[in-house]
């Protein structure tokens, strides 16, 4: 942040405002309004139910999540199951997992990490909410992420609802137009449509609000102590602004007597 | 210590004298906390403190982590991602940590600046300045070792590319690369290598902190004035100076908690924003990051790296007067490192016989335009070597040569400086006998002075 703020001096803010698009097409990133946003924010538990079903119905076809433990899902800041459901999800998706010992696969249990991806070209989600910068710029001086974050789940969910429909084949591979996609074109499909997963509480599932869920859900998946760290962050400021505080006042009554002294001493002008 | 007469340590009870008279180790603390300390010392004296404290966080949130830690191409990503879900407040011991190194940083930058403005480097303190160059560079090794272990991409081919440096030394070069890495590529044996010395290092940055410490203990700290404390009487010595306990140390602990309300903001608020987001991707050989940038700390002298390529015509007269032995990319590594030697040589390159640049006019203006230009360097190299930004990073590193080459060793011949107080205690009483004290602030405080 010095960094950043010090740059901002030095180049006396002669420079727009705006997020710097990448070359060569992509760049588009929407800026959604996610509830763990701020020093304050919270994930929102039954937005993240709604992310894990759409990852495990939709991403999870072909992408792993390898880092994270399946019984991290009963955090109770996180989806917040409980032990009960983590298993009953584990049976109704056939989780499995391949054993060294055994040299098998078995089904997975909850301390049991969730699976590998099943296409290679499809990397790991595990972190990917924290992979992706959404903001960057203006002009490399990151003041757009200082204000709006880095802004992952923002070019997750921006990456999904951003598909122009347009396909190419480039060297036997597919490619997909995409607006946020650095270069323009994806290898994925557009994996959502609307309607396509069928939420319990009957929340919207059109596609930008199964990409907004799915995108704070991995948001949680990379940064499952989000609101441990905000809390820890407004305690520790807080308790900080009071040393400091305290500190000024010491600090000023052990040199009044010095400056006394020296006013008393000002060479005469 | 430091020649200023003061009081010393008396042993008075019987089981101090018992000790005293063994091992005066009471004695060497007292003398050090109690060392008589210039009484007009500015808000830019506290970064000592913060950079000693920095060092001690370092050091204990990392020998936490290496507990947790494995250091194996294949388990390094996934074992950082272990303490970040899995070790209890693993999570803000790797932020703190990683943050902690950009704090350090900020701070050492800072210190460096304020040497420079007040002339802390001049005689009889060289040798101080030395070793704190020396610290400066043991930092710089201690923070890009750390930033490869979490193996994520960044670490790979930032590790790739600056021990590439190596490789362009000629005739030495590739043998000492492999060396260096433990084989013909960055890959496990790195990795471990890195670790070790990232745990090594440290400490060898405490004992040169400690000897930096001893350094100017002995020759007694520079201030504002740059004006020596007087030492030909106790009186006169104490009109100058006030022990460093308890003024100083309350004083700068109370700076050090306002940093910390910032530090622990963005370790709470936004970890991440001074890192790179391809460093949670894992390291892959296969697959080049589209731009390769380094720690923010890094950026200006990976500026003047870049800065020499083969299309300016100083590096083609020495390409051409070398035989070809002095290439491009060797040039850019003996820019690069020359840029921090330069810095290092300050104490002989400054001819001038006034300390502090609070009373050299020019000086103050070549020294805010080095002090932007460190900042511009910065920037053009967190961007990509095309357009514009090669041409602004070579104006960036000849300025940044110009400084320490052509204007430092010239100013001190043709600058006029201004009339300096004869003694501290003028500077002080001057300073705060004035209603509004402000009207005084030097210029090279940027921190307002809330408690003087």
């Amino acid at each position: 942040m010095f960094r950043k703020l010090a740059i901002t001096t030095a180049t006396a803010l002669s420079l727009g405002t705006g997020a710097a698009l990448a070359a060569g097409g992509g760049g588009h990133v929407t800026d959604y309004d996610f509830t763990f946003e701020g020093p304050f924010g919270t994930y929102d538990q039954t937005q993240l139910q709604r992310g894990l079903q759409v990852y495990t119905e939709v991403c999870a076809a072909c992408h792993g999540m390898t880092l994270v433990p399946i019984r991290s899902l009963s955090d109770p800041d996180g989806p917040g199951l409980t032990d009960e459901e983590v298993r009953a999800y584990i049976e109704m998706n056939f989780i499995e997992v391949y054993d060294d010992e055994l040299q098998d696969w078995r089904p997975a249990t909850p301390n049991d990490h969730f699976p590998e991806g099943s296409y290679e070209g499809a990397p790991d989600l595990s972190v990917m909410a924290k992979a992706r910068a959404g903001f960057h710029g203006p002009y490399g001086l990151g003041l757009s992420p200082l204000v709006n974050g880095i802004g992952g789940p923002e070019y997750i969910a921006s990456y999904l609802t951003h598909y122009t429909g347009e396909e190419m084949e480039q060297y036997g591979t597919y490619l997909y137009g995409n607006e946020t996609f650095d270069g323009g074109w994806t290898q994925m499909a557009p994996p959502l449509w609307d309607g396509q997963v069928e939420y319990a509480d009957g929340s919207p599932n059109d596609i930008e609000s199964m990409a907004v869920d799915v995108s704070a859900f991995l948001m949680w998946a990379a940064e499952p102590h989000l609101m441990d760290r905000k809390q820890m962050g407004f305690t520790a400021v807080m308790l900080l602004i009071l040393l400091s505080a305290l500190l000024y006042l010491t600090n000023k009554r052990l040199w009044a007597p010095v400056k006394k002294a020296a006013k008393a001493r000002q060479p005469a002008e | 210590m430091s020649g200023i007469p003061h009081d010393h340590y008396e042993p008075k009870t019987g089981a101090e004298k018992w000790l005293h008279r063994r091992l005066p180790v009471v004695s060497l603390i007292y003398d050090t906390i109690m060392i008589p300390t210039p009484k007009n010392l500015n808000w830019m004296w506290i970064w000592g403190i913060v950079l000693m404290f920095c060092l001690v966080l370092q050091i204990v949130t990392g020998i936490v982590l290496v507990m947790h830690y494995t250091p194996h191409v294949d388990l390094a990503f996934e074992s950082v991602e272990h303490i970040m879900r899995n070790v209890n407040g693993g999570w803000a011991m790797r932020y703190i940590h990683a943050n902690g190194a950009s704090l350090f940083f900020i701070a050492v930058y800072l210190h460096i600046f304020r040497g420079i403005y007040y002339g802390s480097y001049k005689a009889p303190r060289e040798v101080t300045w030395i070793i704190g160059m020396l610290i400066y560079l043991c930092m710089m090794g201690t923070a890009f070792m750390g930033y490869v272990l979490p193996w994520g991409q960044m670490s790979f081919w930032g590790a790739t590319v600056i021990t590439g440096l190596f490789g362009a030394i000629p005739f030495v070069g590739e043998a000492l690369q492999t060396w260096l890495l433990g084989g013909p590529s960055v890959d496990n044996a790195t990795l471990n290598r890195f670790l070790s010395l990232h745990y090594l290092l440290p400490f060898v940055i405490l004992a040169l902190a400690l000897v930096h410490i001893w350094a100017f203990h002995t020759t007694g700290n520079n201030n504002p004035t740059g004006v020596e404390v007087r030492r030909t009487s106790k009186k006169e010595a104490e009109a100058d100076t006030l022990p460093f306990w308890p003024y100083f140390v309350i004083k700068d602990l109370f700076a050090l908690a306002v940093i910390l309300v910032v530090f622990f903001a963005v370790v709470g608020f936004m970890p991440n924003y001074l890192g790179h987001p391809d460093n949670y991707i894992p390291a892959n050989p296969l697959v080049t990051p589209a731009h390769i940038v380094p720690e923010w700390y890094f950026l200006p002298f990976y500026a003047i790296l870049r800065a020499f390529d083969g299309e300016v015509w100083v590096v083609q007269l020495a390409s051409f007067i070398t035989g070809g032995i002095v290439d491009a990319k060797f040039f850019g590594v003996l820019a690069m490192f020359g840029s921090i030697v330069v810095m290092a040589l300050l104490p002989w390159l400054d001819t001038s016989s006034v300390r502090s640049g609070r009373y050299r006019p020019m000086f103050k203006f070549w020294f805010w335009v080095f002090f932007i230009d460190f900042f511009v360097l910065m920037w053009v190299g967190a961007m990509p070597a095309e357009g514009i930004y090669p041409y602004i990073a070579l104006i960036g590193s000849a300025v940044w040569f110009a400084y320490f080459l052509v204007i430092i060793p010239l100013l001190g011949v043709i600058e006029k400086p201004l009339p300096q107080p004869a003694t501290i205690e003028d500077d002080f009483n001057e300073h705060y006998g004035d209603d509004d004290a402000s009207g005084g602030t030097p210029s090279g405080e940027r921190i307002p002075t809330p408690a003087e």
